[in-house]
C-alpha cells in the first residue's frame, strides 16, 4: 500500500495560475499557454505513489519539475491541482498548525546546497529540528551528538560550517535531517553539488543508514548512475510529465520511450544489473536417473544441457557432447556431470562477468538458499550489455 | 481682473495645521503629558547617573564595556582617553547629559524602528506605505516638527528626544528591512521545511543573519542621533550641543569648535563600542575556513 502519494498533481507558475489552470485543462499545449499567458507548468498531472520504507528516486534534467515535485511533499509548494496523501491522510486538507506538526515530526529535508546555517555551529544545526520541536538545550545536544558521530563528524561538532568541505557539510545535512528520526526523508539533489568521489561515498553511507533504519526517502537526482544506484524505484520525469515509473532493470531493459533510451544509452549496465534480471528458466532439471534415461529427456526438450539438483539445492550439469562415446547408459548422471560453478541471483551483473562470459554453457543461477532458480547464458548477458540501440545509433 | 494661475494651497494648509494642533494641545494635552512624562520616567534617573556618578567610575565602565566588546586592549585605551578628552575639554556635565538623551532616543528608535523593519521586510504593502513616510522623516528640516513637539510636549528634553527619533529611526527601518530580505532564500525554506513558525524562522534564522545589517542600522540611527544635539538645544534640551548654540550666539568660535571636538568625541565613543558589540555578535564570520 502506498505511503507517499502524489494524485494528478499539476503545478503553474505564473500570476493567475487558476485562469492558466482553466486553459490547460481545455487542452491547450504547455508551449501555446506559455506563448499566449505567460504561464510555465511546473508539473502536469503527475502520479507517483511511494511505498514505505523504499528509496523513490526521482529523476529528470533540470527544468523537469522534479524539486518543485519533492516541495510538494512538505508543502512548500501548494499544487494548483491534485491530491497529496501522506498515509492516507490529505495533508492539503490540513491547517498551518497540523501541516507545521507534520514537517516537525514527520518528514524532514535535505537540500542540494546543504542550506546549513552559518552562525550555527555543526552541532546546533545538526539539533535544529529537535530545537524547532522545542525540545530544551540538553537533551538535543545529547541526541545530535550522536547523529554527528553517525555521520563520522565527531571532533567538527564545535565547528563552523563554513569551516567544513562540501561533503562535510552535506554529512551535517543529513544528519540535521535524520536527527528528528523522521518517516520520511526527502531528499533534493542531496548529492549533486559533491565532487564524484565524495557523492559515492556519501551514496554508500545513505544505503548502509537505510539499510538500519528503513526510512521513506524520495531523492531527487538529475544523474542516472545515482538513481540506478540507490532507487528501489524510479520515475523520470520530463517537461512536468511522469515519463516512466519502473526498477532500475525495468528502466534500463525496456525503456518507455525514446527519452528514456537516450538517457540510459551510456549507463554501465554490468553495475546496475543484477543476475536476477537476466536469468532465464532451468531448460531440463535432471533428478537423481541413469545416464540413458538423463540422454534420453534431454533428446526430447531439444537442449544440450540439463542441471541436476536435490533437495540439498544445486550439484551440477550435464552436458551432451561432453558425455564420453559409449559411457554406459546404467551409469548415475552424478558420474558425469560437470560442476559448472553456481552464480547467485542476487549477485550484480559485473562481479559475475569472468564465470558468465567464459563458460560456453549457460551457468546455474541459485537463490539465497542454494536452490536452483534459473540459467544464465552468455548471450544474454552480452545482449543486456550492448542494446541493440547503440549500434544502429551509431 | 488678474487671473492668478497658482491658487493659494498655503494658506489652507497653514489653517488647518495651526487648528490641528491647537486642538491636540487643548484636547490631548493628557496624552501629550504622559508621553513627556514616559519619557522623563526613563531618562531622569539615567541622567541623574550618569551626572551624579564620579567621572572615574564612568571611565572604567566605558573601559569594561569596550573590553567586553571588543577584546582590544588598544581599542579600550583609546576609547577611555577619548571619554577623559571630554572632561579634560570642560565638558563632561554637558556629555553626560547629552549621552542621557542619546541613549533614551536610540531605545526608542529601536522599540519602534526594528518591529517596522520586520513589517516591511514581510510585506511589500508595508513597505509601499512606509518608503514615503521614511523619506519625508529624513528629509523635511526638523524645525517643522521641532515646533508643534515643543507645543505639545512641553520645552526640554522630551521634544528633543521625539525629533530626535523622528530624524534617527529611519535608517534602522531600512536597514532592517534590507538585513532581512537579503537572508538567503534557501534557508528560509530549509527553516520551513523542519516546521518552524514564523516568529521561530525569525528568531533563528532571519534575525541572526540579518545582524550585520541592523547592526549597522543601529550604528546609523546613534550616529544621526548626535547630529541633533544642536537642534535639540534650541528648544532646551541642554548637553553639548548647548555648548555649540552658545558659542553660536555669542560670537565665541572657539567655544563652537570646543563644543563641536565634544560632539565627535562622543560619536567616536558611541560608534566604535557598538561596532564592536555588532562584530562580538557575529563572531562565526570571523573563523577561517
Amino acid at each position: 500500500m502506498a505511503y507517499l502519494e502524489a494524485r494528478n498533481l499539476t503545478k503553474i507558475f505564473g500570476p493567475n495560475s487558476a485562469d492558466a489552470l482553466a486553459r490547460l485543462n481545455a487542452g491547450l499545449s504547455k508551449e501555446q499557454l506559455l506563448a499566449e499567458t505567460g504561464h510555465t507548468v511546473g508539473l502536469h498531472r503527475v502520479s507517483i505513489s511511494v511505498e514505505k520504507g523504499e528509496i523513490y528516486v526521482v529523476m529528470g534534467l533540470s527544468g523537469s519539475g522534479k524539486s518543485t515535485l519533492i516541495r510538494h511533499f512538505n508543502r512548500l509548494i501548494d499544487p494548483d491541482e491534485g491530491e497529496i496523501l501522506i498515509d492516507d491522510e490529505d495533508i492539503l486538507a490540513m491547517s498551518l498548525d497540523q501541516l507545521g506538526r507534520l514537517r516537525r515530526e514527520k518528514m524532514s529535508m535535505v537540500f542540494q546546497r546543504f542550506a546549513l546555517m552559518p552562525h550555527r555551529t555543526v552541532l546546533d544545526n545538526v539539533a535544529y529540528g529537535l530545537e524547532v520541536r522545542g525540545m530544551s538545550t540538553q537533551p538535543r545536544r545529547a541526541r545530535a551528538m550522536e547523529w554527528v558521530e553517525t555521520v563520522g563528524l565527531t571532533g567538527f561538532e564545535h565547528q563552523f560550517p563554513s569551516q567544513l568541505s562540501g561533503g562535510m557539510q552535506q554529512r551535517v545535512g543529513l544528519a540535521r535531517a535524520l536527527c528528528t528520526d523522521p518517516e520520511i526523508l526527502l531528499m533534493d539533489e542531496a548529492f549533486s553539488a559533491l565532487d564524484p568521489l565524495i557523492r559515492s561515498q556519501m551514496q554508500d553511507e545513505l544505503m548502509s543508514i537505510q539499510a538500519r533504519l528503513h526510512k521513506t526517502i524520495v531523492f531527487i537526482s538529475h544523474d542516472l548512475d545515482e538513481a540506478l544506484r540507490l532507487g528501489d524505484r524510479i520515475a523520470i520525469l520530463k517537461d512536468g510529465e511522469l515519463v516512466q515509473v519502473g526498477t532500475p532493470a525495468e528502466i534500463l531493459l525496456n525503456p518507455a520511450d525514446a527519452y528514456v533510451r537516450a538517457f540510459v544509452r551510456d549507463v554501465n549496465r554490468a553495475r546496475v544489473l543484477k543476475v536476477r534480471n537476466l536469468m532465464a528458466p532451468v531448460p531440463l532439471l535432471l533428478g537423481d536417473a541413469p545416464l540413458a534415461q538423463a540422454l534420453e529427456a534431454m533428446r526430447q526438450a531439444g537442449t544440450d544441457v540439463g542441471y541436476i539438483a536435490d533437495a540439498n539445492g544445486y550439484r551440477g550439469a550435464l552436458v551432451r557432447s561432453e558425455v564420453a562415446e559409449g559411457a554406459g547408459g546404467d551409469q548415475p548422471v552424478g558420474a558425469h556431470m560437470l560442476r559448472l560453478p553456481a552464480i547467485a541471483s542476487e549477485a550484480i551483473l559485473v562481479d559475475t562477468l569472468r564465470e558468465t562470459l567464459s563458460s560456453r554453457y549457460p551457468l546455474p543461477v541459485v537463490d539465497e538458499r542454494g536452490a536452483l532458480a534459473g540459467v544464465i547464458a552468455r548471450d544474454s548477458v552480452v545482449d543486456a550489455l550492448m542494446p541493440d540501440d547503440s549500434a544502429v545509433e551509431a | 481682473m488678474d487671473f492668478d494661475i497658482f491658487p493659494d494651497f498655503g494658506k489652507p494648509v497653514r489653517q488647518v495645521t495651526n487648528a490641528f494642533v491647537k486642538k491636540l494641545v487643548v484636547d490631548y494635552a493628557p496624552f501629550f503629558d504622559g508621553i513627556s512624562a514616559g519619557i522623563l520616567w526613563v531618562l531622569l534617573p539615567l541622567e541623574r547617573g550618569l551626572r551624579g556618578a564620579p567621572p572615574i567610575l564612568i571611565l572604567a565602565i566605558v573601559a569594561v564595556i569596550t573590553l567586553a566588546a571588543s577584546r582590544n586592549i588598544v581599542l579600550t585605551v583609546g576609547i577611555v582617553f577619548a571619554t577623559w578628552l571630554l572632561g579634560a575639554f570642560g565638558l563632561w556635565d554637558q556629555a553626560m547629559q547629552t549621552t542621557a538623551i542619546i541613549m533614551v532616543s536610540v531605545l526608542i528608535s529601536i522599540v519602534i524602528g526594528l518591529p517596522l523593519g520586520v513589517l516591511s521586510a514581510r510585506s511589500p504593502t508595508v513597505r509601499a506605505t512606509l518608503n514615503p513616510l521614511l523619506d519625508l522623516m529624513q528629509t523635511i528640516p526638523s524645525f517643522v516638527y521641532l515646533i508643534p513637539a515643543a507645543m505639545l510636549l512641553g520645552l526640554g528634553k522630551p521634544p528633543a528626544i521625539l525629533a530626535t527619533v523622528i530624524y534617527a529611526t529611519p535608517p534602522l527601518i531600512r536597514l532592517t528591512d534590507l538585513g532581512i530580505r537579503e537572508v538567503s532564500r534557501d534557508l528560509v525554506e530549509c527553516a520551513r521545511a523542519f516546521g518552524a513558525s514564523r516568529l521561530k524562522i525569525l528568531t533563528s534564522v532571519q534575525f541572526p543573519l540579518a545582524l550585520p545589517s541592523i547592526m549597522q542600522g543601529i550604528n546609523q540611527t546613534i550616529m544621526m542621533a548626535l547630529a541633533m544635539v544642536v537642534i535639540a538645544s534650541m528648544i532646551g534640551a541642554r548637553g553639548v550641543g548647548e555648548t555649540v548654540l552658545v558659542g553660536l550666539q555669542r560670537n565665541d568660535p572657539g567655544r563652537g569648535l570646543v563644543g563641536g571636538l565634544g560632539i565627535v568625541l562622543l560619536a567616536i565613543i558611541f560608534d566604535r563600542i557598538s561596532q564592536a558589540f555588532g562584530k562580538r555578535l557575529q563572531a562565526y564570520r570571523e573563523v577561517r575556513s
